[in-house]
């Protein structure tokens, strides 16, 4: 069933035809305040930072390195990290090193799909400046303009035991309450969506991804 | 009348939080064997916990319609239903639950409630990979219904009774009076059916996280998720019991009951990390050909050899 609101919440999703936008909610996401007892919160944080569990979408060549982590050799179920092959259950998106335009697409599809609060992790130094694709056609270079970051892994390319040390700064940041990443995109929604937009030529798809 | 009922319901209510709670320590246990056997050191224990409170606290959750609400209840309540007609420790009136005449009957039909709601849900999501999930794991539970019922047909014609109670009362005395030992046939067909049930390998065809995301619960998140993952330990715990109970002579105490429960399971996990992954016809094929056949044994078994 989808639910049409009033005009003064809801998104364009001009990209649609008039068909599709039966099809699709045009609810504008909201930003969710932390639960006003602050143990509550903290409690929930703890559990939050104990059980990251990484969308298995390798977005670049990074995503070779998210293979060896559940091997024997590193293996990163030790510190709650899991794959999920889903969206809707995963909290972590890790942009494994270059976006290309093709994939950005596919990323903010993703990431709008995940349920909050929801990181992301950059691999590479590719999503920091562009990398050696700086000056490449259909990459972006600063990812940050797209969707909001938590995390930076610089290198090129970044080995697993740095992937895992990341993963445990995530883990701190995200214990300390300092990762809201989900209630920044959804403040600075139209800024965001205005930079995705510029890069996105054929944006067919509704402005939020519910 | 209502005193007594409200103390039934209590009783019971502290059953399932030690039935959860121990499946829950399971499967971390099991997790952390299957990494043994990788090489791996695995997920603490307390991993499945967290996981259930991380779900819990998540703070978006999308709906996909009323329907998809209820799959998750109709899962956790054929879990709830299957537990509260078994009796958990024989002798004791505190965790005899529910158990009646005739309870064999209904923990079947529980069993197969849940599957049916979880169908519902999923297929109200809408997502394609469900679909096939659910037509998967259906298929699949069709084949493994079928040794399984053949089995519990035999035993019940050996005890003749329908009672779990009374079927857990005739093994005891010793471990020469388990079904295990009076009726082989019908145990191993059941534990054929048992390596379906669980859902390892190398029948985890419908659940296949890399190729069908995940299966049924594809779209399942947030506090969703964690009614199923708690269903998940309950349920599991549940059929450990049941089949402790009909096969391997019951347990009088929650010590005896854990350590037989646990090696029940291995029998799945033994098989699970040695063997590949069966496609579904195969499964199905498996199930129709030799467990079938044994459990159609063990009633002639019965009829023959036990009861003339």
């Amino acid at each position: 069933m989808i639910k049409t609101l009033g005009t003064e919440d809801t998104l364009e999703n001009a990209g649609l035809s008039a068909e599709e936008q039966q099809l699709f909610s045009n609810a504008r996401p909201r930003a969710y305040e932390p639960y006003p007892i602050k143990a509550v919160e903290d409690f929930a944080n703890w559990a939050r930072a104990n059980s990251l569990w990484i969308l298995a979408f390798g977005t670049g060549c990074g995503a070779i390195e998210l293979r060896p982590l559940m091997t024997a050799r590193f293996d990163a179920n030790r510190f709650g990290v899991a794959g999920r092959p889903t969206p809707r259950q995963s909290s972590v998106f890790v942009i494994g090193g270059y976006a290309s335009v093709k994939t950005l697409k596919r990323i903010i599809r993703s990431y709008e799909q995940m349920q909050g609060p929801k990181f992301v992790i950059a691999l590479g130094i590719c999503p920091v400046n562009g990398g050696m694709y700086f000056d490449s056609y259909n990459t972006v270079n600063r990812f940050d303009q797209y969707l909001p970051v938590d995390l930076y892994i610089t290198g090129c390319m970044p080995r697993p035991e740095v992937l895992v040390a990341g993963i445990m700064e995530l883990q701190k940041k995200i214990k300390a309450g300092r990762c809201d990443g989900a209630n920044r995109y959804v403040e600075n929604f139209d800024w965001y969506k205005a930079n995705q937009k510029k890069v996105i030529k054929n944006w067919d798809m509704p402005d939020y991804n519910w | 009348m209502i005193l007594e009922w409200l103390g039934k319901v209590g009783n019971f209510s502290l059953t399932m939080l030690i039935v959860t709670l121990y499946g829950l320590l399971v499967g971390a246990f099991i997790e952390r064997v299957i990494a043994k056997v990788q090489g791996r050191i695995g997920i603490p224990y307390s991993q499945p916990f967290i996981n259930i409170l991380k779900n819990f606290f998540k703070r978006t959750a999308v709906s996909h319609g009323y329907m998809f609400y209820l799959g998750p209840v109709f899962r956790i309540a054929g879990g709830i239903g299957t537990l509260a007609f078994i009796p958990v420790i024989y002798g004791s009136e505190m965790f005899s639950n529910f158990s009646m005449a005739g309870d064999l009957f209904l923990v079947i039909y529980f069993m197969f409630f849940g599957q049916l709601g979880m169908a519902l849900g999923a297929g109200e999501s809408g997502h394609p990979y469900s679909a096939i999930g659910i037509a998967r794991g259906l298929s699949q539970m069709t084949a493994y219904e079928v040794p399984f019922a053949l089995a519990v047909i035999a035993i019940v014609i050996q005890y003749d009774t329908l009672s779990i109670t009374e079927i857990v009362a005739a093994q005891q005395g010793g471990w020469q009076h388990w079904t295990l030992f009076t009726n082989w046939v019908a145990t191993l067909a059941a534990m054929l059916a048992f390596l379906g049930m669980t859902g390892y390998s190398p029948f985890d065809i419908f659940l296949a996280p890399q190729e069908i995301p995940i299966g049924p619960p594809t779209e399942f998140h947030s506090a969703y998720l964690s009614l199923l993952q708690t269903n998940r330990a309950l349920f599991g715990a549940t059929k450990l019991i049941l089949f402790m109970n009909l096969f391997f002579g019951g347990a009088t105490g929650w010590i005896e009951l854990m350590i037989k429960t646990l090696l029940i399971y291995m029998v799945a996990i033994v098989v699970g990390v040695a063997f590949p992954r069966f496609r579904v016809d195969q499964g199905i094929r498996f199930f129709f050909k030799i467990p079938t056949l044994i459990g159609i044994m063990s009633i002639i078994y019965v009829q023959l050899v036990l009861i003339s």
